[in-house]
């Protein structure tokens, strides 16, 4: 565990030193509040005090924003070599991968914890139904897990970032958009799973209000999914490279 | 801590990096790891630390073996990997405090170490500048500080003097010389003399194979075989009689005068025999002046040649 931490926070210390986080906190602002107040569908235009509107922005938000922080993880490694340099160290591949997790998590969680502002204006306004606005965070925090484990996962299998960030894109729509088409034109048991597969239905469902053991169990496993598949990846280097 | 290495095999597709090869280091010892491009020196190094895993064989360090306790070799091992990969937007002192960290150093010691180790690199003018902003001798420094800031039982160095000026190679190969007292030292070079200034013990491999395991006195001796003495005897009688009072000498297994030096011989002995005593005993006797005799040691280019080139 303690390695573990000393990763993330050498991970999360290269964020801010080289201003990845910064720009990536600032864009996540500036987008989040521009749709949430000003444009759109925003709190004005509903005329309720509710974070739904910055809930269904952040949801598309996160989808390009976790990417862009996890491309570079275990990619640019691989390219430098320095991955060699990490992984003779005491410490195994599954601390480094969970290391890695951990700091774009927190990056992520930094970002949201920025946006409670939104929340406490949105409070002042008028009455708030605290327990959705609370379960939107955590809805999209388990989202973020299960994206940043998918970028990693496509980090770990390239040495090309940009690579890495499409690849990452590239299974995330189909969680996002393709299994829910899909599961349109599907009846019976493969049209349930093609549904089940579908992030937006979990989402919406957390960020309504609703904490379903469902969902949780949904995101919980495409996380561990996406970080073994990365562990996975990363110990090949055994087998052949 | 010794490192064992048995029947060791990596192979990559069709092709052997490494062809069963073994052999072991003691504490205290300096290991030169000597061969061509590509003859298999930096995959051996990866086995070794663990960063890849054989095909075939095992590899031991201590007690501990490869395929059991990783965790615990690298944390014995100080390893520098060829051309010296590094975090190049992290500066000096914050690298090496992750590394200490990482490699399990007491938080309580870990300043002492990284003082220590920026005082023993010469690295005190950089300490605060980004990894990626140094020269690259320094940062070899910086390479060669973070292998050892755990004060490790074994050193791995791939390569450990590219990049360094001579005072600076001079300096590194004295630290590797000191720490090679107590420690396990295994280094890998193109460097010739380099080895003759470290090494305790060189070790050739050419394709995937160990084609020399010794000291380099004793490869020395392997690959010339008979004692060769170069002999120059001034005031001459003749040089018909020189030749063959030289030829009848009892050790003596034949005799080529050098052309364009009068009195100049190469004199090489009979297998086993050394003809430096009776050729000086010739002299008094005849009372002939002795102006020069040297042995004439192969160089460990010419061994190294001769084993690598076909």
């Amino acid at each position: 565990m303690n390695k573990i931490w000393t990763i993330a926070a050498k991970e999360l210390r290269t964020f801010f030193d080289s201003l990845t986080a910064y720009i990536l906190i600032i864009v996540f602002l500036g987008m989040s509040g521009f749709f949430t107040w000003l444009f759109g569908s925003d709190i004005f235009f509903i005329g309720q005090a509710t974070l739904q509107p910055f809930f269904s922005v952040a949801f598309w938000t996160l989808f390009f924003f976790t990417p862009a922080l996890t491309m570079r993880m275990i990619a640019e490694e691989n390219k430098t070599g320095t991955i060699e340099l990490l992984l003779t160290k005491a410490v195994s591949d599954w601390e480094v991968i969970v290391g890695k997790f951990l700091a774009c998590l927190l990056l992520i969680v930094i970002a949201l914890a920025l946006t409670l502002p939104y929340y406490i204006s949105v409070w002042s306004m008028g009455p708030v139904d605290h327990g959705a606005v609370w379960c939107g965070y955590l809805g999209l925090i388990l989202m973020s897990m299960a994206y940043i484990s998918i970028g990693l996962f496509a980090s770990s299998i390239s040495n090309n970032q940009i690579v890495a960030f499409l690849l990452a894109l590239f299974i995330g729509v189909f969680f996002l958009i393709i299994f829910q088409v899909l599961a349109g034109d599907f009846t019976g048991t493969i049209g349930e799973i093609l549904d089940y597969l579908t992030i937006n239905n979990h989402f919406e469902s957390i960020s309504r209000g609703v904490v379903d053991s469902r969902d949780i169990i949904y995101f919980l496993s495409i996380t561990f999914l996406g970080l073994v598949l990365a562990e996975t990846a990363l110990s090949k280097r055994n087998i052949v490279d | 801590m010794n490192i064992t290495v048995e029947n060791l095999t990596k192979q990559y597709g069709s092709q052997k990096a490494i062809d069963s090869i073994s052999f072991d280091v003691k504490p205290g010892e300096i290991l030169g790891f000597l061969g061509p491009n590509g003859a298999g020196k930096t995959t051996t190094m990866k086995i070794i630390t663990c960063f890849m895993a054989p095909s075939d064989g095992d590899v031991k360090v201590g007690n501990l073996s490869i395929y059991d306790d990783q965790e615990e070799i690298k944390k014995q091992i100080g390893y520098l990997p060829e051309n010296n990969p590094l975090y190049y937007e992290m500066p000096v002192l914050e690298y090496l405090d992750f590394v200490a960290d990482l490699q399990g150093v007491e938080k309580s010691k870990i300043r002492n170490r990284i003082v220590e180790m920026v005082h023993l690199t010469g690295l005190n003018e950089e300490k605060h500048k980004k990894i990626g902003e140094l020269s690259k001798g320094y940062r070899q420094r910086v390479g060669l500080a973070q292998a050892m800031i755990h004060d490790p039982e074994v050193l791995i160095l791939d390569e450990p003097t590219t990049g360094l000026d001579p005072n600076q190679i001079i300096e590194i190969r004295k630290l590797i010389r000191e720490l090679g007292r107590e420690k396990t030292v295994v280094l890998s070079t193109h460097i010739l003399p380099e080895v003759e200034a470290t090494c305790d013990r060189i070790l050739i491999i050419n394709k995937g194979k160990i084609v020399a395991d010794g000291t380099p006195d004793t490869l020395r001796k392997q690959a010339q075989g008979e004692e060769v003495l170069r002999v120059q005897i001034a005031e001459a009688p003749n040089r018909d009689e020189l030749i063959s009072s030289l030829q009848n000498l009892e050790s003596v297994g034949m005799v080529d005068p050098i052309a364009d030096e009068a009195g100049s011989f190469i004199l090489q002995s009979k297998g086993g025999k050394s003809s430096r005593r009776p050729v000086f005993q010739l002299c008094v006797q005849k009372n002939w002046i002795l102006t020069e005799m040297t042995p004439i040691e192969t160089k460990l280019e010419d061994i190294f040649r001769d084993l690598t080139i076909e």
